[in-house]
């Protein structure tokens, strides 16, 4: 359908491959202070039924008023999926019977919503992008919670995360395996991340997602397809597509036809499990809400909007690409989450040269502190070495005062024990030695100890290294190696 | 004292700025009259202590100067209007003992005057019904009888206890909620004046819901000036319901006894029915008479999809009440019915809160929105309202200021007489006012006359959107000509 999505890993049957077709619905919790509809809090971990209004309760009477934030962020994401904003949309009500549910309805748009058709571009391994493209994002209201720990005989209700405001953004059945379901989940968390319209929280469930996955033979006609609800884990996303594309595989090579049914992710078994299958779905009755006008802005409060709207991931790369020479690898890297690349461009900022030294903070970003933040198992926002203080070891590193390798050293004293690096050059007596008098006569006692080998390096060339190792050994790793370099070749006369 | 509450609502303002009697000795007469009225069963709750209450605070404050618009004024208050720590249960079962914690806008904005609360009034059970007999509080009786007869009439509905509470002289105006013509047909009954304003021109904000985009609140009340003056306090915008609209309230009271020489008014030839009762037919006439008489001009006018209008009035409101009645689920306030399971718990409860009219109408609304029926109904019924509004639309833009019919297709009858075996039997009392819901337009009902049997009967007046004040300049021609009427006393 797409001519951008790249073909996904085909999975082999008994009957030859098959491709898995994919499509998410993924809820995401919109960041504002108070409800879609209510004046109440939207804060998470309150004592419970401690965020609610009347309201949210349905209190006989009580009418919805729009949250104007809550559009906004759901116009905010609309533009940051690159998609049309509908001028007009309207709000329906989904009409269902749950303690979760007090109106006896959740508001929600159905035939008309805030935002159409966009895209979200994912970057695969190897590589590799493909183009998912978005059917449509609207605006509804979230459910509260059912406690069914509290007694052996009752069921309890905490209504304060009923009413908050979800954008379900639902994504074409454009995605192919489970990798580029992975893929987009995070792509497009790190999307809302930057705009600031979702915290995307997995674990509070501020993001979850529906999969809605179905298999066919490689161009064939759509298979059944078969819906996974609630899934709050990137990781159980792509174990519940492997485990339900091979479930549905078996059915058919053995001649057997899926039902499209909604089903749970079991993630201790490793395994999908029915639900409800179509005939007890619920017949909504979706109906225009007769308490709420139609939700109409002008292009004017759109424009105003996109020229507020911070710079996402994929034009923060090219940036980073284009000005600042990175490999497009290391520039994915540094923007996959907004706080990298917040620490990489403070790291910028303070850099006395960034024209010279972008480059070598990329490195020292990627490799050092994440691989160092990796092995603890922390995070960038509880980096013991703070932006200030790396751009100040690659600043030393960039004016000759200290070596790439001294460097490494200086980053492992600042973060155990923090300071000033400048100062800890300072005080520890790691300047590297540029004064050539004292780099001469290092070098020439070296020389000297070692006739033999200086009178070979004149056959032998690639021997020098032996030597300025000797002598940055001796010099205990201050002194400067391309001074070393030139002082060996005159003296040795290579 | 008791004649006290045979004054119209001017009459008593006049009297309380001039000290002739007090607000609390106005209340008292009221609550008085209501007690020995109690046969009538027009108040579900009396709240005579908060009225005193209210009303010697309002003295306070008209000896002080500095007295609201309604100072001191004692109200009845339709049971569908939440009222803070007074019982409120839309006269159903299913609210049980609902005490609200919050005050609707509406009433809220008449204490904001200084009127005085009597208590809560009867009405159909969620305001659906015409006959103010589904209210789980039993019948409401209409103060007129026929002629020679003991027999006990409706009082109309849904507003019937308002409607009855008002005639039967025990409030001196009462707010009542209009989807159909739950405030015009019972005021044609009981000889009342009751105006259904303009959709938005009140907050719904705090009103239990029956049919959001049809339900409208207004007073009924004994004048045309009374309920003038009762509808600029219930009027204005609102922020907490979307719907309420954002412009200045007039002051509509100006309006009473304005010329309407030069105003074109029309009427309808497809509200002459077919078997229409012929003192209906003649008392319409004499309505165009007066106002002709006063210098208006009358032209014939064509609303071609009347017809339609009440089928899907019968559509767009049970489906919109089916969704509204959701939350009476006896999970979180009102009856709670117990079950095995969540399932059983719901259908329990709403089997046992819900009356005979109210269950149908919830099954007939949920059929209307349901998948495969959708189409064909709703969005049909929804077509046909677009094309009810164009039809007034097209008839104001040729220069009509106003729409004179009747209110009703007849005078008040017997309890237990309609809608036994055929609930269409019922339904067909709204034929003159559901067009108006449905067009959201304001429309206003004035008694005009009397029947053969000495029952009273209505004309009705249709109005511009947000064109109240000309209703109650032309009501007040109807009122002036036709005179007032007040039923004899038999309880």
């Amino acid at each position: 359908m797409n001519a951008s999505v790249r073909q996904g890993k085909l999975i082999k049957g008994q009957t030859g491959e098959w491709e898995v077709v994919i499509g998410m619905e993924v809820h995401a919790q919109v960041t504002s202070q108070s409800k879609l509809f209510s004046g109440a809090s939207t804060e998470f971990g309150g004592e419970p039924n401690s965020h609610v209004s009347l309201v949210d309760a349905a209190m006989p009477g009580m009418l919805p008023v729009i949250n104007e934030e809550c559009v906004r962020q759901a116009v905010r994401t609309g533009l940051g999926l690159n998609a049309a904003i509908n001028l007009r949309s309207v709000f329906d009500r989904k009409n269902y019977f749950y303690p979760d549910s007090p109106q006896g309805y959740q508001i929600s748009q159905y035939k008309s919503p805030i935002v159409g058709e966009g895209e979200v571009v994912v970057e695969l391994d190897g590589g590799k992008v493909a183009t998912i493209g978005i059917e449509r994002l609207h605006l509804e209201q979230d459910a509260g919670k059912l406690l069914h720990d509290q007694s052996p005989s009752m069921s309890f209700v905490d209504l304060n995360r009923c009413g908050v405001a979800l954008m379900e953004i639902v994504s074409k059945p454009d995605i192919r395996d489970a990798e580029q379901a992975k893929a987009y989940v995070t792509k497009l968390r790190s999307i809302l991340r930057y705009l600031g319209t979702c915290d995307g929280d997995m674990e509070k469930g501020s993001l979850r997602a529906d999969v809605n996955v179905s298999v066919r033979k490689p161009g064939g006609p759509l298979g059944t397809r078969c819906e996974i609800k609630n899934m709050n884990s990137i990781n159980f996303i792509g174990q519940a597509i492997e485990y339900e594309a091979r479930r549905q595989i078996e059915i058919l090579e053995d001649g057997g036809a899926i039902e499209q049914e909604t089903r749970l992710y079991d993630p201790n078994k490793g395994e999908t499990r029915s639900m409800r299958s179509k005939e007890e779905a619920h017949d909504y009755r979706y109906f225009p809400d007769p308490d709420l006008l139609p939700l109409e802005f002008n292009q004017a409060f759109v424009d105003a909007l996109k020229a507020e709207l911070p710079e996402l991931p994929d034009q923060k790369k090219t940036r980073f690409v284009a000005d600042l020479g990175l490999s497009a690898y290391d520039a994915s890297v540094l923007v996959a989450e907004r706080e990298s690349a917040v620490f990489y461009e403070t790291v910028l900022d303070r850099l006395a040269n960034r024209a010279r030294d972008g480059k070598v903070a990329a490195n020292w970003v990627i490799n050092e502190l994440f691989g160092r933040l990796n092995k603890e198992g922390r995070d960038i926002t509880d980096t013991p070495v703070n932006a200030e203080q790396l751009a100040a070891i690659i600043d030393l590193i960039g004016e000759g005062t200290i070596s790439g390798k001294i460097a490494k050293d200086l980053f492992e004293i600042v973060w155990q024990e923090g300071g000033d690096p400048r100062a800890v050059v300072e005080s520890r007596g790691m300047k590297q030695v540029t004064d050539l008098s004292a780099i001469e006569k290092v070098v020439d006692d070296i020389i000297a100890a070692n006739p033999d080998k200086a009178a070979q390096v004149k056959d032998k060339p690639q021997s020098l290294g032996w030597f300025v190792g000797q002598v940055m050994k001796a010099s205990g790793g201050k002194a400067n190696p391309q001074s070393v370099n030139d002082l060996l070749k005159s003296k040795l006369g290579v | 004292m008791t004649d006290l509450t045979s004054l119209t609502l001017a009459e008593a303002r006049k009297g309380l700025a001039d000290k002739t009697f007090t607000s609390l000795e106005l209340t008292d007469a009221h609550l008085s009259a209501i007690e020995a009225a109690r046969v009538l069963n027009a108040f579900v709750m009396e709240t005579p202590d908060q009225a005193r209450d209210m009303a010697k605070a309002a003295d306070d404050k008209i000896a002080k100067g500095e007295a609201g618009p309604l100072a001191g004024i004692p109200l009845g208050i339709k049971d569908l209007f939440a009222t803070k720590g007074v019982r409120t249960t839309a006269c159903s079962k299913i609210l049980g003992n609902f005490v609200p914690t919050y005050e609707s806008t509406i009433t809220s904005q008449l204490w904001r005057d200084g009127a005085v609360m009597l208590g809560k009034l009867n009405n159909d059970e969620f305001a659906m019904g015409s006959s103010n007999e589904t209210s789980c509080f039993g019948p409401v009786g209409n103060p007129w009888r026929r002629d020679g007869s003991n027999t006990t009439l409706v009082p109309g509905g849904s507003s019937g206890g308002s409607a009855s509470a008002v005639a039967a002289l025990l409030c001196m105006g009462a707010t009542a909620t209009d989807t159909g013509g739950s405030i015009r047909q019972p005021a044609a009954f009981t000889a009342t004046v009751g105006i259904k304003p303009t959709y938005g021109r009140c907050s719904r904000w705090g009103i239990v819901a029956f049919a959001s985009s049809l339900d409208q609140a207004g007073p009924i009340a004994r004048s045309v000036r009374d309920s003038a003056m009762l509808l600029r306090s219930m009027a204005g915008h609102d922020p907490k319901d979307t719907t309420s609209v954002d412009i200045p309230v007039p002051d509509y009271e100006a309006a009473i006894g304005k010329s309407v020489k030069g105003m074109r008014i029309g009427i309808p030839k497809e509200y002459r029915l077919d078997g229409m009762p012929a003192e209906i037919e003649k008392l319409w006439e004499a309505g165009a008479a007066w106002l002709k008489a006063a210098g208006a001009e009358l032209v014939e006018v064509s609303l071609p999809h009347t017809k339609y209008a009440l089928p899907a009035y019968y559509i767009v409101a049970p489906a919109e009440a089916s969704s509204n009645l959701a939350r009476y689920d006896g999970v979180r306030y009102g009856l709670r019915d117990q079950g095995r399971n969540i399932k059983e718990l719901y259908e329990n409860t709403r089997a046992e809160g819900f009356g005979a009219e109210v269950k149908r109408r919830v099954m007939i609304g949920t059929y209307v929105l349901s998948a495969g029926y959708y189409d064909a109904y709703y969005l049909r019924a929804q077509k046909v309202r677009t094309l009810i509004k164009k039809d007034f639309e097209d008839c104001f833009a040729k220069g009509v200021d106003a729409i004179l019919t009747p209110a009703t297709p007849s005078a008040a009858f017997g309890i237990g007489e309609k809608g036994g075996a055929d609930p269409v039997e019922m339904y067909l009392n709204d034929i003159f006012t559901v067009t108006v819901n449905m067009a959201g337009l304001p429309g206003i009902a004035v008694p005009a006359g009397k029947d053969a049997q000495g029952l009273p009967l209505g004309l009705q007046l249709i109005g511009r959107p947000f064109d109240e004040e000309t209703l109650f300049s032309l009501g007040e021609v109807i009122e002036q000509a036709a005179g007032r009427f007040t039923p004899a006393r038999w309880w």
